[in-house]
């Protein structure tokens, strides 16, 4: 897929969705350090191009699920982000009514079946909304995003298993980021990724994850397949992680001089914009413009969520159940 | 009114609300049996023949063999459960549920709360239970405490055929994700069961057996156990009351204290092992609640703190019996 092919408005909204996720997590980073959000998150800036290019091939009524570091693929999946804020925050506002926090942000009206604490456990939770798209014979499809580090866990290979035996509509979507914590995949993982999902007889494609045309042209193969019948596919997607694990994770694992190469190198949104320059279709004013508005959409969801009040102590014990006694 | 298996009437069950239901659909290891063979379809009909017959019935969309793949299947069941079907998923043994406890206890059970309940998870998951079948400690274990103490799981544990029939309606319309347990050596026994489809409600306690004496609560199988004992202890001039939950969580709380209130002499009963379970939890409950009407100590029945041996003298004294139950409510009932 080339660049040539969006409309002007799918390129300011690829822009202003990567843009959007890299401003949300620059400012999650610096209001962890004023105290005010609890505990801690996981950042997904420098991935920003995956979530994007995936998420731009799905419809509203598409399901995605997510990891431990779901902010990104929140918001290409058009989760509101004054209410992710919010969430951040603990407010009674956000997504989860303050019940969720980072790692459990989820939006089932916009197809956001939950960010994930645990590793790899989305995977399966999205074979089963895709087995639901199928039985009820809707043409939507289901993504499952997840990480490295979860190509090591069983139940990875176990979905992959599940979704070709049953040809369910759904994509996998592996954001290699080199590291699962602080431990370098090439030390803990054997073979190839997409070896792994050939076995299977699951097609896969490799992807540079900085590249958002080259994630938005894979995902648009692979969503097409689902959508079509064909059942699963894996895309592995190379992405760089501008920060450690999570917020407090000093980095140390890695050096100085490979942190900045990364950042310099292998940024999607300079790249992206490098790339209009060249083909002319986007003007650096119309980005600087996004650019603006972005910010100001960040300092309004933050001064919002800052402003909001902290759920009733009633919501301690309700949610449980729809119904127990 | 027909009598009929405990297996019919979990079969009649699922037939009914198949039927009823197109969201419901079924999920688990050899459900079907025999699916992907030559032979006749339908084989088994899952390892103790429960689900025989569905397959014709409804097909191969709505009744799914699975891979031997616990992780997944019930992470599918959960997931189709959140958007829009209400899956049936059934673990051989209840024993399995540890290769997918993740699924269970940190996804299913949590939806709803982690997203400030903008979800609903309508799932239950079937299994069977309990000690009896000389199957050795990785295919008899009684998990209801385990469940139990889980927020976000609802648990059923039936005692006659009757109740496994209304309570598994009751579970398949359940917006709340529900463990279904099922015990080995209930499956043959027989009962009054209604050809109609009826529910029982979660959290409401079973009167067996009226008395007034000593009140025994027994869980799943051993409600048959402590009606043998209170059949000896009649015969002593005892008069037993039983009382069976049904289900531990929600617990019906009010009946349990009530008649602890009425009789003031409490035995429990429970094949499960001893240590944090539902036998303690009622007893901690009792004695919180109903302490002044209590006349004598509570007594528990249990497992020992051992896994289930394979040995058949071991086996069954390991299985709590109608001697040792009628043992102790002798001991509290001239107190």
């Amino acid at each position: 897929m080339s660049a040539l092919q969006l409309s002007h408005q799918d390129l300011l909204k690829i822009y202003r969705t990567m843009r959007m996720i890299r401003r949300f997590e620059e400012r999650v980073m610096a209001e962890m350090a004023t105290g005010d959000i609890p505990g801690n998150t996981h950042l997904y800036a420098g991935q920003e191009a995956s979530a994007v290019g995936v998420c731009l091939q799905l419809e509203e009524g598409d399901y995605i699920s997510s990891t431990h570091r779901g902010h990104g693929h929140s918001i290409a999946k058009g989760v509101d982000i004054d209410s992710m804020m919010a969430e951040l925050f603990g407010r009674a506002s956000g997504t989860c009514g303050g019940k969720g926090g980072s790692q459990h942000i989820a939006d089932l009206r916009k197809g956001m079946l939950g960010a994930n604490g645990i590793v790899a456990a989305g995977a399966p939770i999205t074979c089963g909304a895709a087995l639901s798209m199928k039985v009820l014979g809707s043409r939507q499809v289901a993504v499952a995003f997840a990480g490295d580090g979860a190509m090591n866990e069983g139940v990875m290979s176990e979905s992959f298993n599940l979704a070709k035996i049953w040809n369910l509509p759904i994509v996998f979507v592996i954001e290699d980021n080199g590291f699962g914590e602080a431990t370098a995949n090439a030390a803990v993982s054997a073979g190839s990724f997409t070896r792994r999902a050939e076995s299977y007889d699951i097609p896969t494609l490799e992807v540079d994850g900085t590249d958002v045309f080259a994630v938005y042209s894979a995902a648009g193969e692979a969503v097409e397949r689902a959508r079509g019948g064909g059942g699963p596919t894996m895309l592995h997607v190379h992405v760089p992680r501008y920060y450690g694990h999570y917020s407090g994770d000093p980095d140390t694992y890695r050096t100085p001089e490979e942190k900045k190469a990364m950042r310099q190198e292998r940024d999607c949104l300079v790249s992206f914009r490098r790339r209009m320059k060249e083909v002319s279709l986007l003007e650096e004013a119309e980005l600087d413009a996004v650019d603006q508005e972005v910010e100001a959409a960040i300092d309004q969801a933050v001064a919002a969520a800052r402003a909001a009040p902290f759920p009733p102590l009633s919501a301690l014990t309700s949610d449980v159940y729809v119904k127990y006694l | 009114m027909a009598q009929k298996s405990f297996r019919q009437a979990l079969n009649e069950a699922l037939h009914f609300e198949m039927a009823r239901d197109p969201r419901v659909i079924m999920m688990g290891e050899d459900l079907t049996g025999g699916a992907g063979a030559n032979g006749v379809k339908d084989a088994w009909g899952g390892a103790f023949g429960v689900t025989k017959g569905l397959l014709g019935a409804f097909g191969p969309e709505r009744i799914r063999d699975t891979p031997i793949s616990e992780a997944a299947f019930i992470g599918a069941a959960a997931g189709a459960a959140l958007t829009g079907l209400r899956p049936i998923a059934e673990i051989m043994f209840v024993d399995f549920a540890g290769v997918c406890l993740d699924q269970i206890m940190n996804q299913a059970a949590k939806f709803r709360y982690m997203f400030g309940g903008r979800a609903k998870t309508p799932l239950v998951i079937r299994a069977t239970y309990g000690a009896g079948s000389r199957s050795g400690s990785q295919h008899t274990q009684a998990l209801h405490s385990i469940f139990t103490h889980i927020p976000g799981l609802k648990v059923v544990i039936p005692s006659t055929p009757y109740d496994a029939k209304g309570l598994l309606l009751q579970a398949i319309r359940d917006d709340d994700p529900v463990i279904f347990l099922e015990h080995k050596m209930l499956y043959d026994t027989v009962g009054e069961v209604p050809d109609g489809a009826y529910t029982i409600p979660f959290a409401e306690a079973r009167v067996a057996r009226d008395g007034k004496d000593v009140l025994i609560i027994a869980i799943g199988r051993m409600v048959s156990v402590a009606e043998e004992a209170a059949r000896k202890l009649a015969a002593d001039g005892i008069s037993a009351c039983i009382i069976d939950p049904r289900t531990t969580s929600p617990l019906d709380e009010d009946t349990l204290l009530d008649f602890t209130d009425k009789i003031g002499r409490v035995v429990i009963v429970d094949e499960a092992n001893p240590r944090c379970s539902v036998a303690t939890d009622i007893s901690a409950l009792l004695a919180d609640k109903s302490f002044d009407a209590l006349k004598a100590p509570i007594k528990l029945v249990t497992a020992p703190h051992s896994p289930v041996p394979y040995a058949p003298n071991l086996e069954d004294a390991y299985i709590p019996t109608a001697a040792a139950v009628a043992k102790a409510a002798t001991s509290i009932a001239k107190r």
